[in-house]
Protein backbone atom coordinates (compact mmCIF):
# COMPACT_ATOMS: atom_id res chain seq x y z
CA UNK A 1 0.00 0.00 0.00
CA UNK A 2 1.29 3.53 -1.13
CA UNK A 3 -0.13 6.29 0.82
CA UNK A 4 -0.11 10.44 0.53
CA UNK A 5 -1.41 13.20 2.68
CA UNK A 6 -3.22 15.89 1.49
CA UNK A 7 -4.17 19.01 3.71
CA UNK A 8 -7.30 20.00 2.04
CA UNK A 9 -9.84 19.58 -0.32
CA UNK A 10 -8.50 20.76 -3.41
CA UNK A 11 -5.30 18.61 -3.19
CA UNK A 12 -7.88 15.56 -2.99
CA UNK A 13 -9.35 16.96 -5.99
CA UNK A 14 -6.46 17.35 -7.91
CA UNK A 15 -5.20 13.65 -7.42
CA UNK A 16 -8.64 12.60 -8.16
CA UNK A 17 -8.87 14.57 -11.57
CA UNK A 18 -5.49 13.43 -12.41
CA UNK A 19 -6.62 9.68 -11.53
CA UNK A 20 -9.79 10.74 -14.50
CA UNK A 21 -7.53 11.30 -17.17
CA UNK A 22 -5.42 8.29 -16.77
CA UNK A 23 -8.27 5.55 -16.24
CA UNK A 24 -9.43 3.51 -19.50
CA UNK A 25 -12.00 1.71 -20.71
CA UNK A 26 -13.25 -1.37 -17.97
CA UNK A 27 -10.97 0.08 -15.12
CA UNK A 28 -13.22 -0.30 -11.69
CA UNK A 29 -12.25 2.13 -8.58
CA UNK A 30 -12.59 1.06 -5.10
CA UNK A 31 -13.62 3.80 -2.37
CA UNK A 32 -13.44 3.09 0.99
CA UNK A 33 -13.84 5.59 3.31
CA UNK A 34 -16.23 6.79 6.69
CA UNK A 35 -19.43 8.87 6.03
CA UNK A 36 -18.00 12.44 5.15
CA UNK A 37 -14.32 11.48 4.57
CA UNK A 38 -14.80 12.88 0.65
CA UNK A 39 -15.77 9.34 -1.40
CA UNK A 40 -18.25 11.20 -3.07
CA UNK A 41 -15.68 14.52 -3.62
CA UNK A 42 -13.01 12.36 -4.86
CA UNK A 43 -15.69 10.83 -7.68
CA UNK A 44 -16.64 14.53 -8.43
CA UNK A 45 -13.40 15.72 -9.01
CA UNK A 46 -12.32 11.96 -11.17
CA UNK A 47 -15.62 12.80 -13.14
CA UNK A 48 -13.98 16.59 -14.06
CA UNK A 49 -10.61 14.49 -15.45
CA UNK A 50 -13.23 12.18 -17.67
CA UNK A 51 -14.64 15.04 -19.27
CA UNK A 52 -18.26 14.63 -17.68
CA UNK A 53 -19.70 18.03 -18.06
CA UNK A 54 -23.02 17.03 -15.91
CA UNK A 55 -23.02 17.36 -11.77
CA UNK A 56 -22.15 14.34 -10.14
CA UNK A 57 -24.60 13.87 -7.30
CA UNK A 58 -24.76 11.22 -4.27
CA UNK A 59 -26.05 7.68 -5.89
CA UNK A 60 -27.67 6.97 -2.58
CA UNK A 61 -31.29 6.94 -3.87
CA UNK A 62 -30.59 5.18 -7.03
CA UNK A 63 -27.71 3.30 -5.69
CA UNK A 64 -25.63 3.75 -10.28
CA UNK A 65 -25.79 7.25 -11.47
CA UNK A 66 -24.42 6.83 -15.13
CA UNK A 67 -22.47 9.94 -16.92
CA UNK A 68 -21.08 10.72 -20.37
CA UNK A 69 -16.85 11.30 -20.17
CA UNK A 70 -14.37 10.65 -22.55
CA UNK A 71 -15.88 7.06 -21.94
CA UNK A 72 -18.73 6.78 -19.53
CA UNK A 73 -18.57 6.18 -16.05
CA UNK A 74 -20.34 4.34 -13.67
CA UNK A 75 -21.25 5.55 -9.89
CA UNK A 76 -22.24 3.54 -7.49
CA UNK A 77 -22.94 3.44 -3.99
CA UNK A 78 -23.66 0.56 -2.03
CA UNK A 79 -23.92 1.16 1.08
CA UNK A 80 -27.16 0.58 1.60
CA UNK A 81 -26.70 -2.87 0.28
CA UNK A 82 -26.85 -6.02 2.66
CA UNK A 83 -27.02 -8.81 0.59
CA UNK A 84 -24.51 -9.82 -2.37
CA UNK A 85 -27.62 -10.82 -4.10
CA UNK A 86 -29.12 -7.36 -4.43
CA UNK A 87 -26.13 -6.38 -6.65
CA UNK A 88 -27.44 -9.24 -8.95
CA UNK A 89 -30.72 -7.34 -9.43
CA UNK A 90 -29.45 -4.25 -9.85
CA UNK A 91 -27.25 -5.86 -13.06
CA UNK A 92 -23.75 -5.07 -11.68
CA UNK A 93 -21.76 -7.12 -13.93
CA UNK A 94 -22.97 -5.16 -17.20
CA UNK A 95 -21.12 -2.71 -15.88
CA UNK A 96 -18.44 -4.50 -13.84
CA UNK A 97 -17.33 -5.75 -17.07
CA UNK A 98 -18.91 -3.14 -19.26
CA UNK A 99 -16.87 -0.11 -21.22
CA UNK A 100 -17.03 2.47 -19.01
CA UNK A 101 -14.66 3.19 -15.48
CA UNK A 102 -16.81 2.04 -12.41
CA UNK A 103 -16.12 4.05 -9.25
CA UNK A 104 -17.62 2.69 -6.27
CA UNK A 105 -18.33 3.69 -3.10
CA UNK A 106 -18.18 1.36 0.36
CA UNK A 107 -16.64 -1.13 -2.20
CA UNK A 108 -15.30 -2.91 1.16
CA UNK A 109 -19.25 -4.01 0.94
CA UNK A 110 -19.42 -6.13 -2.06
CA UNK A 111 -15.33 -7.78 -1.86
CA UNK A 112 -17.12 -11.27 -2.58
CA UNK A 113 -17.99 -9.92 -6.28
CA UNK A 114 -15.64 -7.24 -7.27
CA UNK A 115 -13.35 -8.02 -10.38
CA UNK A 116 -10.17 -10.03 -10.20
CA UNK A 117 -8.51 -6.62 -10.35
CA UNK A 118 -9.20 -3.41 -9.33
CA UNK A 119 -7.71 0.00 -7.44
CA UNK A 120 -8.39 0.31 -4.63
CA UNK A 121 -8.34 3.56 -2.71
CA UNK A 122 -9.01 4.09 0.68
CA UNK A 123 -9.48 7.83 2.32
CA UNK A 124 -8.53 8.16 5.87
CA UNK A 125 -9.71 11.11 7.87
CA UNK A 126 -6.75 13.17 9.77
CA UNK A 127 -8.28 16.36 10.63
CA UNK A 128 -10.91 18.60 9.54
CA UNK A 129 -9.37 19.21 6.23
CA UNK A 130 -6.83 16.84 5.77
CA UNK A 131 -6.79 13.08 4.50
CA UNK A 132 -4.70 10.48 3.92
CA UNK A 133 -5.01 8.75 0.60
CA UNK A 134 -3.69 4.88 0.44
CA UNK A 135 -3.44 3.24 -2.70
CA UNK A 136 -3.44 -1.01 -3.83
CA UNK A 137 -3.41 -1.80 -7.43
CA UNK A 138 -3.91 -5.74 -8.12
CA UNK A 139 -1.84 -5.47 -10.86
CA UNK A 140 0.93 -3.96 -12.51
CA UNK A 141 -1.80 -1.83 -14.56
CA UNK A 142 -3.09 -0.45 -11.64
CA UNK A 143 0.29 -0.25 -9.61
CA UNK A 144 1.53 2.16 -12.59
CA UNK A 145 -1.31 4.23 -12.19
CA UNK A 146 -0.81 4.17 -8.38
CA UNK A 147 2.69 5.44 -8.94
CA UNK A 148 2.15 8.41 -11.13
CA UNK A 149 -0.75 9.36 -8.31
CA UNK A 150 1.60 9.72 -5.84
CA UNK A 151 3.92 12.23 -7.71
CA UNK A 152 3.36 15.45 -6.93
CA UNK B 1 -70.10 1.15 -14.96
CA UNK B 2 -70.42 1.16 -11.05
CA UNK B 3 -70.40 4.99 -10.26
CA UNK B 4 -72.01 7.23 -12.52
CA UNK B 5 -69.77 9.48 -14.92
CA UNK B 6 -70.14 11.39 -17.98
CA UNK B 7 -69.36 10.20 -21.22
CA UNK B 8 -66.04 12.67 -21.48
CA UNK B 9 -65.00 12.19 -18.00
CA UNK B 10 -61.20 11.14 -17.99
CA UNK B 11 -60.86 8.71 -15.37
CA UNK B 12 -56.88 7.72 -14.81
CA UNK B 13 -55.52 4.62 -12.57
CA UNK B 14 -52.26 6.31 -11.42
CA UNK B 15 -49.29 3.66 -10.16
CA UNK B 16 -46.50 5.15 -8.25
CA UNK B 17 -43.42 2.51 -7.12
CA UNK B 18 -40.10 5.03 -7.76
CA UNK B 19 -38.90 4.16 -3.92
CA UNK B 20 -40.71 2.92 -0.87
CA UNK B 21 -44.04 3.37 -1.67
CA UNK B 22 -46.54 1.29 -3.82
CA UNK B 23 -49.09 3.20 -4.53
CA UNK B 24 -52.18 3.55 -6.72
CA UNK B 25 -55.02 5.68 -7.21
CA UNK B 26 -58.19 6.75 -9.53
CA UNK B 27 -58.59 10.13 -10.19
CA UNK B 28 -61.68 11.55 -12.42
CA UNK B 29 -60.37 14.61 -14.68
CA UNK B 30 -56.83 14.98 -12.98
CA UNK B 31 -57.94 16.84 -9.94
CA UNK B 32 -60.59 14.70 -8.11
CA UNK B 33 -58.78 12.17 -6.15
CA UNK B 34 -61.30 9.31 -6.10
CA UNK B 35 -59.05 6.99 -4.28
CA UNK B 36 -55.50 7.49 -3.17
CA UNK B 37 -53.66 4.15 -1.41
CA UNK B 38 -50.15 3.94 -0.12
CA UNK B 39 -48.50 0.87 0.79
CA UNK B 40 -45.27 2.20 2.46
CA UNK B 41 -42.38 -0.07 3.26
CA UNK B 42 -40.80 2.55 5.58
CA UNK B 43 -41.72 -0.30 8.74
CA UNK B 44 -39.68 -2.71 6.52
CA UNK B 45 -36.66 -0.11 5.45
CA UNK B 46 -36.36 1.06 9.58
CA UNK B 47 -34.92 -2.30 10.27
CA UNK B 48 -31.66 -1.26 7.33
CA UNK B 49 -31.68 2.87 8.46
CA UNK B 50 -32.79 3.55 4.45
CA UNK B 51 -34.01 2.30 1.51
CA UNK B 52 -33.01 -1.36 0.33
CA UNK B 53 -33.40 -1.86 -3.21
CA UNK B 54 -33.83 -5.34 -3.39
CA UNK B 55 -36.27 -5.37 -0.35
CA UNK B 56 -38.04 -2.39 -2.27
CA UNK B 57 -38.35 -4.32 -5.28
CA UNK B 58 -39.31 -7.82 -4.18
CA UNK B 59 -42.10 -5.35 -1.82
CA UNK B 60 -43.77 -3.86 -4.87
CA UNK B 61 -44.24 -7.19 -6.43
CA UNK B 62 -45.93 -8.14 -2.87
CA UNK B 63 -48.42 -5.08 -2.54
CA UNK B 64 -48.78 -3.72 -6.52
CA UNK B 65 -51.82 -6.20 -7.52
CA UNK B 66 -53.61 -5.81 -3.94
CA UNK B 67 -53.08 -2.19 -3.29
CA UNK B 68 -54.38 -1.65 -7.49
CA UNK B 69 -57.18 -3.68 -6.51
CA UNK B 70 -58.36 -1.31 -3.06
CA UNK B 71 -57.70 1.92 -5.29
CA UNK B 72 -60.19 0.70 -7.79
CA UNK B 73 -63.03 -0.53 -4.62
CA UNK B 74 -62.34 2.44 -2.45
CA UNK B 75 -63.40 4.88 -5.82
CA UNK B 76 -66.13 2.55 -6.23
CA UNK B 77 -64.66 1.90 -9.87
CA UNK B 78 -64.04 -0.98 -12.19
CA UNK B 79 -61.11 -1.99 -14.71
CA UNK B 80 -63.89 -1.07 -17.28
CA UNK B 81 -64.43 2.41 -16.23
CA UNK B 82 -61.23 3.38 -16.68
CA UNK B 83 -60.13 5.51 -19.58
CA UNK B 84 -56.42 6.49 -19.02
CA UNK B 85 -53.28 5.03 -16.94
CA UNK B 86 -50.36 7.17 -15.76
CA UNK B 87 -47.15 5.66 -13.90
CA UNK B 88 -43.98 7.07 -13.08
CA UNK B 89 -41.49 5.83 -15.12
CA UNK B 90 -38.51 7.55 -13.65
CA UNK B 91 -36.00 8.79 -11.43
CA UNK B 92 -35.88 6.07 -9.13
CA UNK B 93 -34.45 2.61 -8.27
CA UNK B 94 -34.84 0.50 -11.54
CA UNK B 95 -36.29 -2.15 -10.28
CA UNK B 96 -38.65 -0.93 -8.01
CA UNK B 97 -40.04 1.45 -11.06
CA UNK B 98 -39.85 -1.21 -13.38
CA UNK B 99 -42.84 -3.13 -11.41
CA UNK B 100 -45.34 -0.23 -11.34
CA UNK B 101 -44.44 -0.19 -14.98
CA UNK B 102 -44.91 -3.48 -15.85
CA UNK B 103 -48.79 -3.91 -14.27
CA UNK B 104 -49.66 -0.20 -16.13
CA UNK B 105 -48.70 -1.04 -19.16
CA UNK B 106 -50.75 -4.63 -19.07
CA UNK B 107 -53.56 -2.77 -18.12
CA UNK B 108 -53.24 -0.12 -20.95
CA UNK B 109 -52.95 -2.96 -23.33
CA UNK B 110 -55.79 -5.08 -22.32
CA UNK B 111 -58.04 -2.12 -21.54
CA UNK B 112 -56.54 -0.97 -24.82
CA UNK B 113 -56.81 2.80 -23.21
CA UNK B 114 -53.90 5.30 -23.75
CA UNK B 115 -50.87 4.90 -20.65
CA UNK B 116 -48.94 8.23 -20.22
CA UNK B 117 -45.95 7.66 -18.02
CA UNK B 118 -44.02 10.60 -16.33
CA UNK B 119 -41.57 11.89 -14.08
CA UNK B 120 -41.56 11.68 -10.44
CA UNK B 121 -40.15 14.88 -9.47
CA UNK B 122 -42.70 16.74 -12.05
CA UNK B 123 -45.47 14.54 -9.91
CA UNK B 124 -44.48 16.27 -6.70
CA UNK B 125 -45.62 19.63 -8.06
CA UNK B 126 -48.65 18.49 -9.45
CA UNK B 127 -49.77 16.96 -5.19
CA UNK B 128 -50.23 21.14 -5.20
CA UNK B 129 -53.00 20.98 -8.00
CA UNK B 130 -54.90 18.30 -5.93
CA UNK B 131 -55.15 20.34 -2.88
CA UNK B 132 -55.44 23.94 -4.67
CA UNK B 133 -58.47 23.52 -7.16
CA UNK B 134 -57.82 27.20 -8.62
CA UNK B 135 -53.93 26.91 -9.03
CA UNK B 136 -51.96 26.90 -11.94
CA UNK B 137 -48.74 27.66 -13.78
CA UNK B 138 -46.81 30.13 -13.49
CA UNK B 139 -44.84 30.01 -10.21
CA UNK B 140 -41.73 29.18 -8.67
CA UNK B 141 -41.64 25.79 -7.70
CA UNK B 142 -39.17 24.80 -4.87
CA UNK B 143 -39.30 20.45 -4.94
CA UNK B 144 -37.33 18.76 -1.97
CA UNK B 145 -37.27 14.92 -1.39
CA UNK B 146 -35.17 12.07 -0.25
CA UNK B 147 -33.51 11.64 -3.77
CA UNK B 148 -34.08 15.48 -5.15
CA UNK B 149 -33.48 19.14 -4.44
CA UNK B 150 -34.67 21.33 -7.70
CA UNK B 151 -35.51 24.95 -8.08
CA UNK B 152 -37.95 25.03 -11.09
CA UNK B 153 -40.06 27.96 -12.81
CA UNK B 154 -42.75 26.37 -14.27
CA UNK B 155 -44.19 28.53 -17.09
CA UNK B 156 -46.79 26.51 -17.95
CA UNK B 157 -48.07 22.40 -17.51
CA UNK B 158 -44.87 20.82 -19.25
CA UNK B 159 -43.17 24.07 -19.83
CA UNK B 160 -40.21 24.16 -16.77
CA UNK B 161 -36.66 25.50 -16.92
CA UNK B 162 -34.47 23.99 -13.97
CA UNK B 163 -33.18 26.83 -12.34
CA UNK B 164 -31.38 24.85 -9.52
CA UNK B 165 -30.45 21.75 -8.48
CA UNK B 166 -28.37 20.21 -5.75
CA UNK B 167 -24.55 19.41 -7.00
CA UNK B 168 -24.16 16.67 -4.24
CA UNK B 169 -26.90 14.97 -1.86
CA UNK B 170 -30.73 15.81 -1.94
CA UNK B 171 -31.96 17.59 1.35
CA UNK B 172 -33.53 14.68 2.29
CA UNK B 173 -30.72 12.37 2.21
CA UNK B 174 -28.99 15.11 4.18
CA UNK B 175 -31.60 14.98 6.74
CA UNK B 176 -30.98 10.96 6.42
CA UNK B 177 -27.26 11.02 7.28
CA UNK B 178 -27.40 13.17 10.01
CA UNK B 179 -30.64 11.26 11.22
CA UNK B 180 -27.94 8.27 11.40
CA UNK B 181 -25.43 9.28 12.87
CA UNK B 182 -27.08 10.83 15.90
CA UNK B 183 -28.88 7.71 16.00
CA UNK B 184 -32.40 9.03 15.21
CA UNK B 185 -33.25 6.49 12.82
CA UNK B 186 -35.15 6.32 9.63
CA UNK B 187 -36.39 8.72 7.73
CA UNK B 188 -34.37 11.09 9.19
CA UNK B 189 -36.81 13.92 8.21
CA UNK B 190 -39.52 13.83 10.96
CA UNK B 191 -37.16 12.78 13.49
CA UNK B 192 -34.67 15.62 12.99
CA UNK B 193 -37.59 18.04 12.68
CA UNK B 194 -39.25 16.47 15.71
CA UNK B 195 -36.70 16.81 18.02
CA UNK B 196 -35.02 20.26 16.07
CA UNK B 197 -38.34 21.88 18.43
CA UNK B 198 -36.31 20.85 22.06
CA UNK B 199 -33.09 22.39 20.85
CA UNK B 200 -31.08 25.81 20.12
CA UNK B 201 -30.97 26.61 16.45
CA UNK B 202 -28.30 29.08 17.30
CA UNK B 203 -26.07 26.65 19.74
CA UNK B 204 -23.81 25.39 17.19
CA UNK B 205 -23.50 27.07 13.76
CA UNK B 206 -22.95 25.15 11.21
CA UNK B 207 -21.40 26.74 7.56
CA UNK B 208 -24.02 27.19 5.11
CA UNK B 209 -22.56 26.64 1.51
CA UNK B 210 -23.92 29.42 -0.97
CA UNK B 211 -21.98 28.90 -3.78
CA UNK B 212 -20.83 31.25 -6.37
CA UNK B 213 -22.45 34.57 -6.72
CA UNK B 214 -26.13 34.48 -8.48
CA UNK B 215 -26.25 30.36 -8.52
CA UNK B 216 -29.48 28.59 -7.70
CA UNK B 217 -27.99 25.25 -7.02
CA UNK B 218 -27.37 23.83 -3.56
CA UNK B 219 -24.71 21.63 -2.11
CA UNK B 220 -25.30 20.11 1.18
CA UNK B 221 -22.71 17.16 1.31
CA UNK B 222 -19.99 20.54 3.00
CA UNK B 223 -22.93 20.76 5.91
CA UNK B 224 -22.92 16.91 6.47
CA UNK B 225 -19.36 16.79 6.98
CA UNK B 226 -19.27 19.78 8.83
CA UNK B 227 -21.77 18.14 11.38
CA UNK B 228 -19.95 15.10 11.13
CA UNK B 229 -16.63 16.57 11.96
CA UNK B 230 -18.35 18.50 15.03
CA UNK B 231 -19.94 15.17 16.54
CA UNK B 232 -15.73 13.47 16.51
CA UNK B 233 -14.30 16.36 17.59
CA UNK B 234 -16.42 16.12 20.60
CA UNK B 235 -16.06 12.60 21.03
CA UNK B 236 -12.78 12.64 21.09
CA UNK B 237 -12.61 15.50 23.64
CA UNK B 238 -15.06 13.74 25.90
CA UNK B 239 -17.44 16.22 25.60
CA UNK B 240 -21.25 15.93 25.75
CA UNK B 241 -22.93 16.19 22.75
CA UNK B 242 -26.56 17.65 22.82
CA UNK B 243 -28.63 16.01 20.08
CA UNK B 244 -31.34 18.63 20.05
CA UNK B 245 -28.82 21.37 19.79
CA UNK B 246 -27.17 19.25 16.67
CA UNK B 247 -30.27 18.51 15.06
CA UNK B 248 -31.89 22.54 15.51
CA UNK B 249 -28.65 23.67 13.91
CA UNK B 250 -28.34 21.00 11.16
CA UNK B 251 -32.39 21.69 10.29
CA UNK B 252 -31.40 25.36 10.31
CA UNK B 253 -28.62 25.76 7.84
CA UNK B 254 -30.57 23.61 5.51
CA UNK B 255 -33.84 25.36 5.78
CA UNK B 256 -32.05 28.86 5.64
CA UNK B 257 -29.76 28.56 2.32
CA UNK B 258 -33.23 26.62 0.83
CA UNK B 259 -35.49 29.73 1.55
CA UNK B 260 -32.80 32.11 0.86
CA UNK B 261 -32.55 30.76 -2.51
CA UNK B 262 -36.01 30.44 -3.04
CA UNK B 263 -37.01 33.83 -2.25
CA UNK B 264 -33.98 35.24 -4.27
CA UNK B 265 -35.11 33.21 -7.18
CA UNK B 266 -38.82 34.38 -7.02
CA UNK B 267 -37.87 37.88 -6.89
CA UNK B 268 -35.52 37.69 -10.04
CA UNK B 269 -38.23 35.85 -11.93
CA UNK B 270 -41.13 38.25 -11.17
CA UNK B 271 -42.74 35.48 -9.76
CA UNK B 272 -45.43 36.38 -7.31
CA UNK B 273 -46.08 32.95 -6.42
CA UNK B 274 -44.06 29.87 -5.03
CA UNK B 275 -45.24 26.31 -4.71
CA UNK B 276 -43.25 23.65 -1.95
CA UNK B 277 -43.30 20.15 -3.12
CA UNK B 278 -41.75 16.78 -2.05
CA UNK B 279 -41.12 14.90 1.13
CA UNK B 280 -39.25 17.52 2.66
CA UNK B 281 -42.23 19.95 2.10
CA UNK B 282 -43.61 18.11 5.51
CA UNK B 283 -40.92 19.49 7.53
CA UNK B 284 -42.52 22.01 9.97
CA UNK B 285 -39.82 24.74 10.03
CA UNK B 286 -39.22 25.19 7.09
CA UNK B 287 -42.87 25.38 5.77
CA UNK B 288 -43.41 28.31 8.77
CA UNK B 289 -40.26 30.38 8.18
CA UNK B 290 -41.04 29.77 4.16
CA UNK B 291 -44.32 31.75 4.64
CA UNK B 292 -43.29 34.39 6.90
CA UNK B 293 -40.25 35.47 3.92
CA UNK B 294 -43.21 34.87 1.49
CA UNK B 295 -45.21 37.13 3.49
CA UNK B 296 -42.51 39.56 3.86
CA UNK B 297 -42.03 39.80 -0.19
CA UNK B 298 -45.65 39.68 -1.44
CA UNK B 299 -45.56 35.78 -2.39
CA UNK B 300 -48.61 33.89 -1.91
CA UNK B 301 -47.28 30.24 -1.19
CA UNK B 302 -48.96 26.97 -1.61
CA UNK B 303 -48.15 23.54 -0.28
CA UNK B 304 -49.85 20.06 -0.39
CA UNK B 305 -51.45 18.62 2.47
CA UNK B 306 -48.75 16.56 4.50
CA UNK B 307 -50.43 12.97 2.67
CA UNK B 308 -49.89 14.18 -0.92
CA UNK B 309 -46.21 15.50 0.15
CA UNK B 310 -44.44 12.00 0.43
CA UNK B 311 -44.99 9.94 -2.69
CA UNK B 312 -48.31 9.08 -3.80
CA UNK B 313 -49.95 8.14 -6.91
CA UNK B 314 -52.41 11.06 -7.01
CA UNK B 315 -49.96 13.31 -8.06
CA UNK B 316 -49.00 10.90 -10.71
CA UNK B 317 -52.09 10.69 -11.95
CA UNK B 318 -52.99 14.44 -12.03
CA UNK B 319 -49.58 14.78 -13.91
CA UNK B 320 -50.41 11.99 -16.03
CA UNK B 321 -53.80 14.07 -17.02
CA UNK B 322 -52.63 17.12 -17.73
CA UNK B 323 -49.77 15.55 -20.42
CA UNK B 324 -52.60 13.34 -21.90
CA UNK B 325 -55.00 16.32 -22.41
CA UNK B 326 -52.03 18.17 -23.92
CA UNK B 327 -52.17 15.06 -26.42
CA UNK B 328 -48.98 13.35 -25.22
CA UNK B 329 -49.25 9.74 -25.39
CA UNK B 330 -46.30 6.74 -23.97
CA UNK B 331 -45.64 3.83 -26.12
CA UNK B 332 -46.09 0.05 -24.66
CA UNK B 333 -42.15 0.07 -25.07
CA UNK B 334 -41.71 2.60 -22.23
CA UNK B 335 -38.85 2.18 -20.19
CA UNK B 336 -37.82 2.79 -16.64
CA UNK B 337 -35.11 5.48 -16.45
CA UNK B 338 -33.42 5.73 -13.00
CA UNK B 339 -32.01 9.18 -13.61
CA UNK B 340 -34.63 10.63 -15.86
CA UNK B 341 -34.29 14.83 -16.17
CA UNK B 342 -37.58 17.26 -15.67
CA UNK B 343 -39.15 17.79 -19.12
CA UNK B 344 -38.07 14.58 -21.07
CA UNK B 345 -41.61 13.42 -22.30
CA UNK B 346 -41.81 9.80 -23.77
Amino acid sequence: MSCINVSNQKELEEIAEKLGKLVNSGDVICMVGDLGAGKTTFIQALAIGLGVKDYVTSPTFTLINEYEGRIPLYHFDVYRINHIDEMENLGYEEYFYGDGVCAIEWADLIKDILPYDYLWIEIKITGAESRQICFIGTNDYYREIAGELLEK
Amino acid sequence: MITNFKQEDIITLAIETSCDETSASILKNGREVLSNIINSQIEQHKKFGGVVPEVASRRHIENINDVIEEALTVADVSFADLTHVGVTHGPGLVGALLVGLSAAKAIAFAREIPLNGVNHIEGHIYANFIEHKQLGPPFISLVVSGGHTHLVYMEDYGKYEVLGRTRDDAAGEAFDKIARALGLGYPGGPQIDRIAKEGNPDAIVFPKAYLEEGSYDFSFSGLKSAVLNYLNTQKMKGLDISTADVAAGFQKAIVDILIEKTIKCALEKGANRVVLAGGVAANSSLREQLRTECEKNNIDLKYPPLHLCTDNAAMIGCLAYYNYIRGLRSSLDLNAISNLKMGDNY
